[in-house]
């Protein structure tokens, strides 16, 4: 085979996996403060902002990288990445979507995000962050008429720069653990999301990240908040291209919920996760964290992982308001030689709290699946309750499922349940699938669908759909 | 401390009667016991309670040198009544007798086994600090086909004389194919403030079976640590039930590796704490072959200021497909200051397995007080029957009914 027939097998695999050749600006490779401030600089950032990432910089040099989770990697180069990376055509910023360069629209039509009419008919309205700086943003004159703000970023932190001081670094601050703080120095863009008081967001918002360029890490920082008695629903799809080498992903995820507001927040992440033989893909070491600030707020988290070379994060929900609500809906699944070590924490500290965790992780091939949580109820937190349910379904005998939940009752008025199982799709499931006509493949297929119901009813119509296709995907081969 | 440490160590080391190998054996241990300490919260195991902070807290300076020269008297009354057993009877550490009356002397060796240290591959700097320390390891053998005819009791126990010192003592015992032996392990304290550190490593061949139970019930000021060995051969059955509530502070670490086919490893566990107690059960079930089972079931009652914790751990090899593991772990918090604390964890790599924890923790339920309550009984009466009730569920697992009705009487639990 030569090696154009070799990467249309590849490409085969991975439909995500074609680059797009945009001339970059990159900053200068390596971590330092001219590059902080290269990109501060690029951005036009006030001076806060850059005091804000130096600050972190500062603390970043006193941590040391985490190293207590199962999947272990090989030690990442932080002075040998590139930390900005940014299409030349960009620099000038487009006014409307006709101005965008015809390639990068092309990128996205593979890409299958509903953008231009697309986003109508769907009634998405779609930011697309391409490297780190977005693209374009839809339906932003229907968000307007409601005083919705739904922008990039670096365009937040020039337009609103007192919703952005306000609450930016107030869930996850900058003093947080290493790649958190990384981020918090050299973030190049990400979502902004302000839903004003009383706002039922009128459709769903939804972002695209992707990783183009190679050797650059992808730093992006969403803030989402919430004000009283306002709803919003975001959804969050992620691919990048295939790649030999390891490419690092740590995000900064920070919502926030005031008085009697809610979010709820979807994950579809189907990063590259590396061929085969475990070459390449993405390092996903994302932070995520959500602070129900208000009375009677609630969060709610639900995550469809199935890309990504190692998966390393646990969307948090901090239940601080009284009657607060947190909730954590995962599907996880790894295949070849995929990690992933993934989970929530449930940090209880206003009274009546409620929250509700149901993982189901489903490992493949050669690999290794953790679900690790934290329940942690304070003294403070009166009559509270917790539900976890994580369910782990095995594969072949190559494979590992792992349950590593932590729970901390200080409240005797509280009640905790947590439940896991382990088990394999037993023979008689699959006989009677097959007794009904449907091959091996599909009987797999729809057994782990029926495995994850809990988890997809959770997720937005258009997203149950492609992600229920992708559950289907991500388990080729794996059978027989 | 280091200083004590050294100077005590060559004064234990003068008692002994060891070879010079021996000796620099346990100079090892004791040098990876001072470069490591007593194991803190930085370490996953000791996350909950942290033991070295505890000691500091409730007994401050530790010295590690017991005088074992002269023998101390063995107070009678401590004697568990109604049911005829064996005695070994350590005394602050001393073994002061060991009585095997009831059984057919050619069916068991007791060989001394000083110096020969087993050396587990672990990172537990308290096994370190009892293989360094202890003056005298005995060694039961029970041979093939016997069984005991009636259990042993091995009493724990201290008196006055000792105050603030470290006592390690550690036992070893082999079960041949198909024998059978019920150990009790009694323990009952007149001393304050020692820290007692106890590691026993059981050896069970084909088709042997171990019940062991761990009896500390009488309310005493001592923190202690026990850790359970146990290596399984096919078609064995080892059973382990702990009864932890007299202690300040009482840790019991259950390591079981099932490397038989067939084996089964049962642990059952009753946590009643009342005020200022810290105590904790963490197991590790590694199961290495096909065909394995375990079963684990533990459960706490927590009082004021108190604080339970339950590590439990199954481990799945590749191989050892058809494994049946099972974990419950529950807690009543009767008190505004109580915490519980656990960590079911599941570390699984073969797919035709059967594994499930739970974990369950919360406040006794109001309705069934309001229940009981309307058929006449006050109170206090209703929540100790539901207390009562919800413990008398482990004790039932116990298999040996002479025992179960033993144990019952001591947690003095009704039917």
């Amino acid at each position: 085979m030569d090696t154009s027939e070799k990467d249309i097998e590849k490409l085969k695999d991975y439909k995500y996996g074609f680059t797009t050749d945009i001339e970059n600006i990159k900053a200068p490779k390596g971590l330092n403060e001219d590059v902080i401030k290269f990109i501060s600089n690029i951005k036009k950032e006030p001076q806060w902002m850059l005091d804000f990432r130096l600050k972190a910089f500062e603390r970043l040099k006193l941590l040391k990288e985490p190293n207590w989770q199962k999947p272990k990697y090989p030690k990442i180069d932080y002075q040998d990445l590139y930390y900005y990376s940014a299409p030349k055509s960009m620099k000038d910023k487009p006014k409307s979507l006709d101005e965008l360069d015809p390639k990068l629209l092309e990128t996205y039509k593979k890409l299958g995000i509903p953008l231009q009419e697309q986003a109508r008919l769907n009634g998405i309205a779609v930011d697309a962050v391409f490297d780190s700086v977005s693209v374009a943003t839809t339906f932003k004159g229907e968000l307007t008429k409601h005083g919705i703000i739904f922008c990039s970023m670096s365009e937040a932190i020039q337009k609103h720069p007192n919703l952005v001081k306000k609450y930016l670094g107030t869930v996850i601050p900058v003093t947080d653990h290493f790649f958190a703080t990384l981020n918090s120095a050299v973030f190049t863009d990400g979502s902004f999301v302000y839903i004003p008081e009383g706002i039922k967001c009128p459709m769903e918002l939804s972002t695209y990240f992707r990783i183009n360029a190679s050797e650059t890490g992808q730093f992006e920082r969403t803030l989402i908040i919430a004000d009283k008695g306002s709803y919003v629903s975001y959804l969050e799809g992620c691919t990048a291209p295939m790649r030999d080498e390891n490419q690092l992903h740590a995000a900064n995820v920070e919502l926030i919920a005031l008085d009697d507001a809610e979010i709820k927040y979807s994950t579809v992440q189907n990063w590259y996760p590396g061929d085969e033989n475990g070459k390449g893909g993405i390092y996903n070491f994302v932070t995520k964290r959500g602070l129900c600030r208000g009375k009677n707020s609630k969060i709610s988290w639900t995550q469809v992982e199935t890309g990504s070379a190692i998966t390393w994060k646990y969307p948090s929900c901090i239940l601080k308001g009284d009657n607060s609500i947190g909730e954590f809906y995962s599907i996880a699944i790894t295949n070849n030689h995929q990690k992933a070590d993934t989970g929530t924490k449930m940090i209880h500290l206003g009274k009546n709290t409620k929250s509700k965790i149901i993982s189901k992780g489903i490992s493949a091939g050669f690999s290794d699946m953790t679900y690790r949580g934290l329940v942690d109820v304070n003294s403070k937190a009166k009559n509270s309750s917790n539900y976890t349910q994580c369910d782990s379904l095995l594969m072949g005998n190559k494979c590992g499922a792992h349950t590593v939940p932590y729970i901390k009752n200080k409240n005797f008025d509280s009640n905790i349940a947590h439940e896991a199982t382990t088990s394999k799709i037993s023979e008689e499931q699959l006989h009677y699938c097959q007794q009904r006509g449907l091959n091996s493949e599909e009987a797999v297929g729809l057994i782990v669908n029926g495995f994850c119901k809990e988890v997809l009813q959770q997720l937005p119509m258009e997203f149950a759909v492609e992600a229920q296709k992708l559950v289907g995907i991500s388990l080729e081969g794996s059978v027989g | 401390m280091i200083e004590q440490l050294q100077l005590d160590f060559d004064k234990i080391i003068k008692t002994l009667n060891i070879s010079e190998k021996e000796i620099q054996l346990k100079k090892s241990f004791l040098r990876k016991f001072i470069k490591n300490g007593f194991p803190n919260r930085k370490q996953e195991d000791w996350k909950f309670l942290d033991i070295s902070q505890i000691i500091k807290k409730n007994i401050g300076d530790l010295s590690f040198f017991n005088d074992y020269s002269l023998p101390n008297k063995i107070d009678t009354s401590i004697f568990v009544d109604g049911l005829e057993h064996n005695k070994i009877i350590f005394i602050n550490g001393r073994i002061e007798k060991i009585d095997f009356n009831y059984e057919d002397q050619n069916q068991i060796e007791i060989n001394d086994e000083t110096g020969k240290n087993i050396i587990f591959d672990t990172k537990n700097s308290l096994i370190d600090l009892n293989n360094a320390f202890t003056n005298k390891v005995f060694k039961i053998l029970v041979k093939k086909n016997y069984s005991f005819k009636k259990p042993l009791i091995i009493y724990h126990s201290t008196n006055d004389k000792i105050r603030s010192k470290n006592i390690n003592l550690s036992l070893n015992f082999e079960l041949e194919e198909n024998s059978c032996l019920r150990l009790i392990d009694y323990f009952s304290d007149n001393a304050d403030k020692n820290f007692v550190n106890i590691l026993y490593n059981f050896n069970l061949k084909k088709y042997s079976i171990l019940k062991n139970y761990k009896l500390d019930k009488f309310r005493n000021n001592n923190l202690k640590y026990s850790f359970n060995n146990i290596e399984q051969d096919d078609n064995s059955i080892s059973e382990t039930f702990i009864l932890s509530a007299g202690s300040d502070y009482l840790k019991n670490e259950v390591n079981c590796n099932l490397n038989g086919e067939y084996s089964s490893a049962f642990i059952n566990g009753v946590l009643s704490l009342k005020e200022n107690q810290q105590h904790e059960i963490r197991s590790t079930i590694n199961h290495l072959v096909e065909n394995t089972k375990s079963y684990q079931l533990i459960k706490s009652v927590l009082g004021k200021n108190s604080k339970s914790a339950y590590q439990g751990r199954i481990f799945v090899d590749s191989k050892a497909q058809k494994t049946d593991g099972y974990q419950l772990s529950k807690a009543i918090l009767l008190d505004e200051t109580s915490e519980f604390n656990a960590k079911p964890e599941l570390e699984i790599y073969a797919d035709d397995v059967k594994c499930s924890h739970g974990s369950a923790s919360g406040s006794l339920n109001e309705e069934s007080i309001f229940y009981l309550m309307s058929r006449g009984l006050n109170y206090q009466q209703s929540k100790e029957l539901l207390i009562n009730g919800f413990l008398l569920d482990v004790v039932e697992k116990i298999t040996d009914p002479e025992i179960r009705n033993l144990i019952k009487n001591i947690i003095g639990l009704k039917e």
